[in-house]
């Protein structure tokens, strides 16, 4: 073999090389493109429904919105039966499921962590987070409303507390399992009996986290809307009963959009103004909460 | 995660220990140390009570479930999956069409979500510079956040025109006479139906699945992508033939979870399905239904009896298939992790 057809060669296979090395630098550039434009997508969709519910709730939100009952059908009127009913569910909800769940994440972190009752009932809670809330709402309405024979807010209350208990788990084990076991070892040793240990150290140093998980809990419940519709129903008066059926923001939401009318929409935008800058400043401030503790 | 369980066993032996001392030690403080034995004993028992309460939810819930759809499950057995016929009035259920509406629903979702969440995490976990990983991060787990009734109405109102007049009518006037392609885009502009409601839940979970994945391609041991790095690979090769492969029980868990999801999502597909009982078309605009519209929107009025217990029944279904999709997703991500148990 001639020298020149070696030379030859080695120049086809450095081609070659350089060919395929550009390649690869193609599909890397198109997959990193293309990755930077998912990005945007998602940020995009934030963004839009951001813009369209400020634009179009902010218009609508008058302080009749927040002083008036729920009109008929093109007539003036606001949404403060709304507002008052899912605030008297979700505060009532937070307080019956947040002991709970506290109680059941101490028990998965403090007592049961690899045992098969800890084990199981952190699988069937991992499930219970993330069925379907509409489940929950037929649930109760056959454990509550069908045996009462009534639609009724403690019906909804129920609804909530039973979406509460999962959130609350799942936070307050993570928080406790993150205190470290020297701070609960320190207070053994000095003679503290279980239940001091864990209400007067390791909760306490898990306090932000679990506040997180509460907060985010009622986050969670403020936008429920599934669970109330058959649970709580509706009403369009102001009712300071739990027995009877109670209206919510998110199920007039619901029932406003749908319908023809133009003042109804309006005030579901501004309905739908006021749960989402409630949900996400209750999310923000969770946020905060977790940053500056851990 | 196991740290925590050596911390409790030493607690046993020490106050075995402690309870020793006292013995010995003269004057115990008896009443003292026995309250504070009830109340340790007391406090456990609370705890445990939460959570067989948690597990006993579970199982009331099935069983509920059963005991309301019964008059249903009786009378029409299995068939009721395969029957299109939903008649109020003759009293006559099959749940094929809401069925197909919570199928067809959640496979679009999924098809757009899956690779636009895995190029999310991909810029996060790779691409993006140090100092907006934070706030990107967060911003997608706020979309998380935001109730489903905002995406339904925003779907509604505000989507669905835009959809319809600059997607869908195109398309028509594409391929408006071509057989196949023709058929799945007909039906009248109005911007609701199937693939509104695809698209409205891929939205809803890409922030899901993506921050499953971000947080799996985190735990990716740096050595791994170091030695590829190291050996030329680019970005790409690294995250496709390493990153992927490492984490992919962990990945098909996240995709799992955002399946689960998106069956059970109830709002934002009431908004923009069209909530209307129809398989004769199977166009991609046409108004169809889903299990869970179609509880929504019947249930509060269905008339106790036959009509309840189908829809009860429709909901057991719902909660059946979530329950496979949620438990696969959780072994998955287990699975991972106890590789990465293992590894530590």
């Amino acid at each position: 073999m001639s020298t020149a057809e070696q030379l030859l060669r080695a120049a086809d296979l450095a081609q070659q090389r350089e060919r395929m090395y550009m390649r690869r630098k193609r599909v890397n550039k198109i997959a990193l493109a293309l990755s930077l434009a998912a990005m945007a997508f998602g940020v995009f969709w934030l963004v839009w429904i951001l813009w369209s519910t400020v634009q179009l709730g902010l218009g609508g939100l008058t302080w009749a919105v927040l002083s008036q009952m729920t009109p008929p059908p093109n007539d003036e009127g606001g949404l403060l039966n709304a507002l008052w009913g899912s605030f008297v569910m979700v505060t009532l909800a937070t307080f019956v499921g947040t002991p709970i769940g506290i109680m059941a994440g101490i028990y998965l972190a403090e007592y049961d962590v690899k045992g098969w009752l800890g084990s199981l009932t952190r699988f069937v809670n991992d499930i219970l987070l993330s069925a379907p809330s509409i489940v929950i709402g037929l649930f109760v309405y056959a454990v509550v409303v069908a045996r009462y024979r009534q639609f009724s807010g403690w019906a909804g209350v129920v609804a909530l507390a039973l979406i509460v208990i999962p959130v609350v788990i799942r936070t307050t084990e993570n928080m406790l399992m993150l205190v470290p076991s020297a701070l609960r070892e320190a207070a053994y040793a000095l003679g503290a009996p279980k239940w001091k240990v864990i209400t007067n150290i390791t909760l306490r140093a898990a306090r932000a986290g679990v506040v997180t998980g509460v907060l985010l809990a009622v986050a969670r419940i403020s936008g429920e809307t599934a669970p109330l519709l058959f649970t709580a129903l509706n009403n369009q008066f102001f009712s300071t009963s739990l027995s009877g059926p109670m209206a919510s923001l998110p199920v007039t939401i619901f029932k406003f959009a749908m319908s023809p009318y133009e003042n109804w929409q309006q005030l579901a935008w501004a309905g739908v103004f006021i749960i989402t800058l409630a949900v996400l400043g209750l999310n923000i401030v969770a946020r905060v909460l977790t940053r500056n503790r851990i | 995660m196991s740290s925590t369980l050596p911390a409790n066993e030493a607690s046993l032996d020490l106050r075995s220990l402690a309870g020793r001392r006292q013995e010995m030690s003269s004057p115990p403080p008896a009443g003292r140390a026995r309250t504070g034995a009830v109340v340790d004993r007391v406090f456990g028992w609370t705890a445990r009570a939460a959570a067989v309460l948690t597990l006993g939810l579970l199982v009331a819930i099935l069983f509920s479930l059963v005991v309301g759809a019964w008059p249903a499950i009786e009378k029409y057995g299995l068939g009721f999956l395969t029957s299109t016929t939903w008649d109020p009035v003759t009293l006559e259920f099959g749940g094929l069409v809401m069925i197909y509406g919570t199928l067809a629903t959640s496979l679009i979702a999924l098809v757009i979500a899956v690779p636009v969440s895995f190029g999310i995490a991909l810029f996060l976990t790779e691409l993006s510079p140090a100092w907006l990983k934070r706030p990107l991060g967060t911003a997608i787990e706020l979309l998380a956040a935001v109730p489903s009734i905002v995406y339904g109405m925003w779907g509604l109102l505000v989507f669905g025109p835009i959809l319809a007049t600059f997607v869908q009518q195109p398309l028509q006037g594409l391929f408006g006479n071509t057989p196949v392609l023709g058929a799945l885009f007909s039906g009248p502009p109005v911007g609701i139906g199937i693939l509104a409601a695809g698209i409205i839940l891929a939205i809803m979970i890409i922030p899901f699945i993506a921050a499953v994945m971000r947080d799996v391609f985190d735990v990716t041991p740096p050595m791994l992508k170091e030695s590829a790095y190291a050996l030329g690979s680019t970005t790409w090769e690294v995250v496709f033939k390493v990153v992927l492969p490492y984490t992919k029980s962990g990945v098909i868990g996240g995709i799992m979870l955002g399946l689960g999801r998106a069956l059970g999502e109830t709002m934002a597909v009431t908004f923009v399905i069209g909530n209307f009982n129809q398989l004769d078309s199977l166009s991609l605009f046409s108004a169809a239904n889903s299990i869970t519209s179609a509880l929504a929107n019947e249930f509060a009025e269905a008339a106790s009896g036959m009509h309840q217990a189908a829809l009860i029944y429709l909901g057991l279904v719902l909660f059946f298939i979530t329950f496979v999709v949620l438990s696969l997703s959780k072994m998955l991500l287990a699975r991972l992790r106890r590789h990465e148990g293992g590894r530590a």
